[in-house]
């Protein structure tokens, strides 16, 4: 097994939680030291930009274009949003980071909140996680003590103020600008820019919102450079290592930071130990419920966002979820339906009224009272989610769509027989 | 009545931010810890507090998970039903908790110490079967460990 560079996890150790010393004895907010006394705003932005960070909570939006769109002379006060609002199914790396190194995303949230000016940061985070709450909490206050954080941050004219907000739980809340909503204690119904948050955000102010992970990765690539980050990935197309999260039918499911572009067996033959005894690999869904089935002729597929995309898929949030030969992918898209049928915020037509609607007849399929009929309306009904408001409908039947594209035998199989045949 | 010393302690920390109603979730889990759930009054205190609406505060109750309109046990568990714990036996974890305490899903057990609820992916597939209680997390489950679980809970209540 090859060993590959420990970026954000490298200092991970079962059930401890590193401290600020032993952050900073491994490097830790070195790259903010570097950041205040030898780099402009427009530094920083430029290197997060060269480095070609994509957006790790699933949107994979380049990072340092979105800390561009902050105009220069853009009104202040300015927000910097952490997205811990981590509820893709599947996904759990955020809550590794947490409770494995708190600091290192805390410093990428002071190095990017630097580049954009912003004087308040937020971690928004989901209750689920109220252990990695508490955590911050705590951390943010020592980092304060330390001078990492209030006013004159180490010395410079920088001032920063992080708080914790907890949601009260919602999928939609992981949204940016539901989240937005959330945060300014209105209903966290999704809004369509223009404008765009980093122009009116938070009451109307500039705001950047980004993910735990993504923020992590910019302590290190301040310190090493642009060209080191792109570096540790294994294909062209990709930057950067990834946490890939991974879970079903492996021996060692678990979160693993691995290159972007590393092949999905070696994922599962290496890293999580392999198939489950006498379970052979049939499909996963690569980057948590939002994205697509994707079958075996794809099994040595390089798991970054390009090559994903280029098979019609997505690298989502990076959390695979396995399934074998007997797992039954029309139960499991019935599953992921509920999910997405339960959790739409309700506020547009076509996501919640379509999703119900779909998950009836997938229901139906499943219990063996489908008929052939079905199909043609599932394919429409798919088709239609793509005119709701967000894009939390296009995501919500990516399963489905690939279940009818992938595993439309499966499908008829059930009708045909009147009976789930994995039952 | 809210005791003054939490009434005191939600103003101090309203009093701190530029608006108010951005505290709206703190608010309300503050509340609903103190009466057990976010009653009525509560809903209407909250609004007070915040210079919102009932209404606008009840719309948000009910737009989250974790905030719980009607009166529930002192411990809530959330069992996960999301598709790597729903892979990995939900459906034998739940029968077993609804066993147990002899209740439904949606139901709290004759002493009244447990409710029952489903949610969404909680954030350890790498430790399905898992559920959550008090926002505490659990995993992975067997009847065994429920057991234990449960037992420990009861000892404390």
């Amino acid at each position: 097994m090859e060993t590959y560079p420990q970026i954000l996890l490298e200092n991970r150790k079962p059930d401890h939680i590193n401290t600020l010393a032993e952050y900073e004895q491994n490097g830790g907010y070195e790259g903010l030291k570097a950041t205040l006394q030898q780099h402009s705003e427009s530094d920083i932005i430029q290197m997060i930009d060269e480095s070609n960070l994509l957006g790790r909570g699933g949107a994979a939006f380049p990072t340092g274009f979105k800390l561009k769109t902050v105009a220069t002379d853009a009104p202040l006060p300015r927000y910097i949003v952490c997205n811990a609002d981590e509820m893709e199914p599947g996904t759990f790396k955020d809550r590794v980071l947490i409770h494995t190194n708190p600091h290192m995303m805390i410093e990428g949230i002071i190095i990017a909140g630097y580049s954009i000016k912003a004087e308040k940061g937020i971690i928004f985070i989901r209750p689920e996680y109220e252990s990695g709450a508490k955590i911050l909490e705590r951390e943010l206050k020592l980092a304060e003590k330390a001078g990492y954080l209030g006013k004159n941050i180490l010395g410079s004219n920088y001032a920063l103020e992080i708080v914790v907000h907890r949601s009260g739980g919602r999928y939609i809340c992981g949204e940016v600008t539901a989240q937005l909503n959330a945060l300014m204690g209105k209903r966290p119904n999704p809004m369509q820019p223009p404008p765009y948050p980093t122009e009116k955000g938070l009451w109307d102010l500039p705001t950047v919102l980004s993910n735990v992970e993504t923020f992590a990765y910019m302590p290190h690539i301040i310190r090493h450079g642009p060209d080191w980050f792109k570096d540790l990935a294994t294909t062209d197309t990709g930057a950067g290592t990834k946490i890939f999260c991974i879970s079903g039918k492996v021996n060692q499911p678990g979160a693993y930071e691995l290159p972007m572009g590393i092949r999905l067996s070696e994922i599962i033959n290496e890293y999580a130990g392999g198939m489950l005894n006498g379970a052979e690999f049939k499909a996963c869904l690569p980057g948590g419920a939002s994205t697509g089935f994707l079958p075996k002729e794809h099994y040595n597929i390089e798991m970054d966002f390009e090559s994903l995309k280029k098979v019609g898929n997505r690298l989502g949030t990076g959390a695979i979820m396995v399934f074998d030969q007997h797992t039954c992918l029309v139960d499991a898209t019935l599953n992921l339906t509920e999910f997405f049928a339960r959790e739409s915020c309700g506020w547009c037509t076509p996501c919640r009224e379509g999703l119900p609607y779909i998950r009836d007849l997938l229901a139906r399929i499943e219990n063996g009272d489908g008929e052939q009929d079905f199909i043609p309306i599932l394919e429409d009904m798919g088709k239609q989610l793509w005119s709701a408001y967000c894009a939390y409908a296009p995501g919500a039947v990516a399963p489905l769509q690939s279940l009818l594209r992938h595993f439309r035998e499966e499908v008829e199989a059930h009708i045909h027989q009147k009976a789930c045949p994995f039952k | 009545m809210l005791p003054d010393e939490l009434r005191e302690a939600l103003e101090k920390q309203i009093a701190h931010v530029d608006h108010p109603r951005e505290l709206v979730v703190d608010a309300m889990l503050a509340l609903q810890d103190h009466y057990g759930y976010l009653s009525d009054e509560a809903v209407e205190q909250t609004a007070a507090m915040l210079g919102m609406s009932a209404l606008e505060v009840e719309e948000l109750s009910t737009f989250y998970t974790f905030i719980y309109r009607e009166p529930v046990g002192k411990y809530v568990i959330h069992v996960c039903d999301s598709l790597i714990c729903w892979m990995d036996g939900f459906e034998s974890i739940k029968n077993y908790l609804c066993q147990k305490l002899d209740i439904e899903v949606g139901g709290t057990s004759a002493d009244g110490l447990f409710t029952l609820l489903p949610v969404c992916c909680i954030g350890y597939c790498d430790r399905a079967p898992a559920m959550l209680i008090n926002r505490k997390v659990y995993g992975p489950l067997t009847p065994g460990k429920i057991d234990q679980i449960l037992e420990k809970l009861r000892s404390e209540a």
